[in-house]
């Protein structure tokens, strides 16, 4: 029996990692359909606004700095709680959180030009529909994201977080962070960088 | 506290009825959650059944004006997601649910909180469907249930052509229905993988393990799939997006594209988890050890991958480029492949083993015989040539109604018969599961190998009549007389499972001297499964039990 349970062979990956990792899988071909509908449907709209003559490009440029650089904050909070320093948790998952908003606010600032300036909707044409749908369900993860990050910030000023328990479950949240930002890049390729040139 | 720590065993029958359902209700013990799941699946099987019947009853003769045109597309689109996705995905899952924590030695599924969430999720999905024989109209007045067939092809879904909101009823319950199979399939991806006793390496698990394994990846892979092309119809119709508006240059092939990236490996969804039903049932009743194990399982990973990469067959006829439609084909071949391999490797286990034709086994022989002929008019439908003549045809009605009733259903119908008596306690008649078998064999072969006929004379699916004089008359005559004759079998086996719980002998813990773990433990298990967590020794841990001076361990 002792022999069985310290076998290498009984090791178990752990559930919490399994079940992240395939809600993950599970979102990217849900992503999936969309990118497809999106690269199937460049150049094919009846009428305008097309892609090159609404889209600006630089500030997207630094929205999506932003979400990357994000990864990179939410790297250094899950750090701070594995080491169990919370002050520097806090600060980096703050300036994680500051960094996704500003993501939001940028993709808020777009869409307000696109659509009352620029008269773009989703039923302009097929580059609206796929557009506002791609960019919109990305968005509405980074907000679901954003929301599970600022419940793990508004608990560590409490002082609820114990390194020993949490840090596994922050780690899982984390990966869903870096998924967005991932998506994002896709997202990014598809419509600022091959859907342009429509 | 004091109830807190109340013992299972403890429960005294006396309860209230109200009680006991609201035990059931906040359980989240994978055992009554199966359990649930196939009692909701085995009541829509029979709302599924009444609806096929209405439809069976309207062909019954040339010109009957029994069902309206409307009313004869709202049967047919209601039985078929029904089957699909209320009778067929919730019994697989459920009895997956049931036996894979059993069957690796756990006392419950990885997530068991999110496991009940699922199982809601299907149960309001479900409503939410059947709700639109109520709510369907809408404002407009047109609708009802949807009549828009199971996979839904645009422009007919459209606003234009789908006035009311009966489509969006059909958009709503099969994507609430969908999150309920994908947190499912979490769990089984957690639990097979984390959860397994000491011992159980993944090439000792019951092939019925791996099956549901692979399931859980076709679900995650395909089924948000299908849920991005709802909520692109979804948009379509409630915000007047252009997806699939072919006045914008939407393009409706690309819903096909969506969808059967979906529903070809729903298909395998579907008949994974028999595969595993048979590869459990046979050994026991061949008194031998499955033939080809680790082939089962590279065959079952092989299907798995091939399955994401054979969708376009569906849409032979849509007119895509030939070099397309020729590698689609080639795909189709390729997957029978591994799907033969299994045929054999049942055969070969059966091979000179000690056979007793009980009632699974009954059940497990019909599969094997009814889906090798479902499996066969596949290859002929991969050809595409011969798709072209007999595409949308009644040949291909009864060609996936082999595979799927002829394989699924008897399948599941094999299962019950078998795992009756560990989820009750008590055992099923074998001499009315047996009539029931060869009833339900006849009568199903009654309904459905005349639809070949029917389809290869030229008789198109989804028509609500037909005209006198075309050679349709007999075969739908036959295929219609079936019908009573499938609803006697399915019948006994209602009674047979009714008269079990009334005053069935009690079973024991292994009534049918099988190997694997769910026989280990006491039937009906107690809600924490084992009482000390089972060490697994080899692929057959209770053989080794039982034969402890020739364990299978020694062979490994």
């Amino acid at each position: 029996m002792e022999a069985v349970l310290h076998n290498p062979e009984t090791w178990r990956p752990g559930r919490g990692k399994v079940g992240m990792a395939s809600l993950i899988a599970m979102e990217s071909f849900f992503f999936a359909g969309f990118i497809v509908a999106y690269l199937f449907y460049i150049g094919k709209s009846a009428v305008g606004p097309y892609p090159r003559e609404v889209l600006e490009l630089k500030p997207v440029l630094w929205n999506s700095a932003a979400l990357i650089s994000s990864s990179f904050t939410v790297i250094a909070a899950v750090r701070g709680l594995a080491r169990g320093r919370m002050g520097a948790m806090r600060v980096w998952l703050l300036a994680t959180i500051l960094l996704g908003g500003w993501f939001l606010w940028g993709t808020w600032l777009e869409w307000r030009t696109l659509i009352w300036d620029r008269g773009l909707t989703i039923r302009t044409n097929l580059f609206g529909t796929t557009f506002y749908s791609l960019v919109g369900f990305h968005a509405f993860h980074v907000t679901v994201g954003l929301l599970a990050l600022a419940l793990f910030w508004v608990l560590a000023l409490l002082g609820r977080l114990k390194p020993a328990r949490d840090t596994l479950r922050f780690e899982l949240v984390s990966w869903y962070w870096h998924f967005v930002d991932v998506v994002w890049i896709f997202v990014f390729t598809s419509v600022y960088i091959v859907g342009m040139r429509a | 506290m004091s109830t807190l720590h109340a013992s299972p065993h403890a429960v005294s029958p006396e309860r209230g009825v109200l009680e006991r359902l609201h035990a059931w209700a906040i359980t989240v013990d994978h055992k009554k959650l199966g359990v649930m799941y196939i009692v909701a699946g085995l009541v829509f099987f029979v709302v599924a059944g009444l609806e096929a019947t209405a439809m069976r009853l309207q062909l019954i003769k040339p010109l009957n004006d029994l069902l309206t045109p409307q009313g004869f597309n709202q049967m047919f689109t209601m039985h078929g997601t029904t089957m699909v996705f209320l009778v067929g995905m919730p019994i697989l899952l459920g009895v997956g649910n049931y036996l894979v924590p059993l069957m690796i030695g756990a006392r419950d599924m990885a997530f068991p909180r999110l496991n009940a969430f699922g199982f809601w999720l299907f149960i309001f999905g479900a409503l939410l469907l059947y709700f639109s024989w109520i709510a369907g109209d809408g404002l407009y007045g047109a609708g009802g249930a949807p009549d828009v067939g199971w996979f839904a092809y645009s422009p007919l879904t459209s606003r234009t052509f789908s006035r009311g909101n009966s489509t969006d009823y059909w958009i709503l319950g099969i994507m609430v229905s969908g999150f309920g199979s994908m947190t499912t399939a979490i769990n089984f991806m957690a639990t097979i993988l984390c959860m397994r006793c000491p011992g159980m390496t993944l090439m000792r698990m019951p092939l019925l393990v791996w099956m549901m394994l692979v399931v859980a990846v076709l679900v995650l892979t395909a089924i948000p799939v299908l849920t991005a092309a709802q909520v692109m119809l979804l948009l379509d119709r409630t915000l007047g997006a252009h997806f699939f508006d072919p006045q914008q240059q939407g393009s409706t092939v690309l819903w096909q594209h969506l969808f059967w990236f979906f529903g070809h490996p729903e298909v395998y969804i579907l008949i994974l988890p028999p595969f595993g039903f048979i590869s459990e049932i046979v050994p026991v009743f061949s008194r031998k050890v499955i033939f080809g194990y680790a082939l089962m399982v590279a065959a079952t990973v092989g299907i798995g991958f091939i399955s994401l990469g054979v969708w376009a067959h569906h849409m032979f006829v849509v007119g895509l480029p030939p070099w397309l439609n020729a590698l689609f084909a080639a795909s189709t071949f390729l997957i029978s492949v591994p799907t033969g391999i299994k045929i054999f490797n049942w055969l070969g286990t059966m091979w000179g083993g000690r056979i007793r034709f009980a009632s699974p086994m009954l059940f497990a022989s019909g599969f094997l015989g009814m889906f090798l002929i479902g499996g066969l008019t596949g290859i002929m439908l991969a050809v595409v040539p011969f798709t072209h003549q007999l595409s949308d045809s009644y040949f291909v009605v009864g060609h996936f109604h082999y595979v799927l009733f002829g394989g699924t259903v008897f399948a599941i119908f094999g299962a019950i018969a078998f795992w009756f008596p560990k989820v009750t306690g008590r055992m099923m008649s074998e001499r009315l599961n047996a009539w029931s078998f060869w009833i339900l064999l006849i009568g199903f072969n009654l309904v459905f190998l005349p639809m070949h006929f029917s389809g290869m004379l030229g008789m198109p699916r989804r028509i609500y009549t037909y005209q006198p004089g075309r050679g349709f008359e007999l075969w739908n005559l036959i295929s219609t007389i079936g019908v009573p004759v499938q609803i006697v079998g399915v019948g006994l086996f209602v009674c047979s499972m009714v008269r079990a719980l009334v005053k069935g002998p009690v079973a024991g813990n292994d009534p049918w001297d099988a190997w694997t773990l769910e026989w280990a433990t006491t039937s009906p298990p107690p809600e924490h499964n084992f009482d000390r967590i089972p060490v697994c020794t080899s692929a057959r841990p209770l053989w080794d039990r039982k034969n402890p001076q020739d364990p299978d361990c020694n062979y490994e």
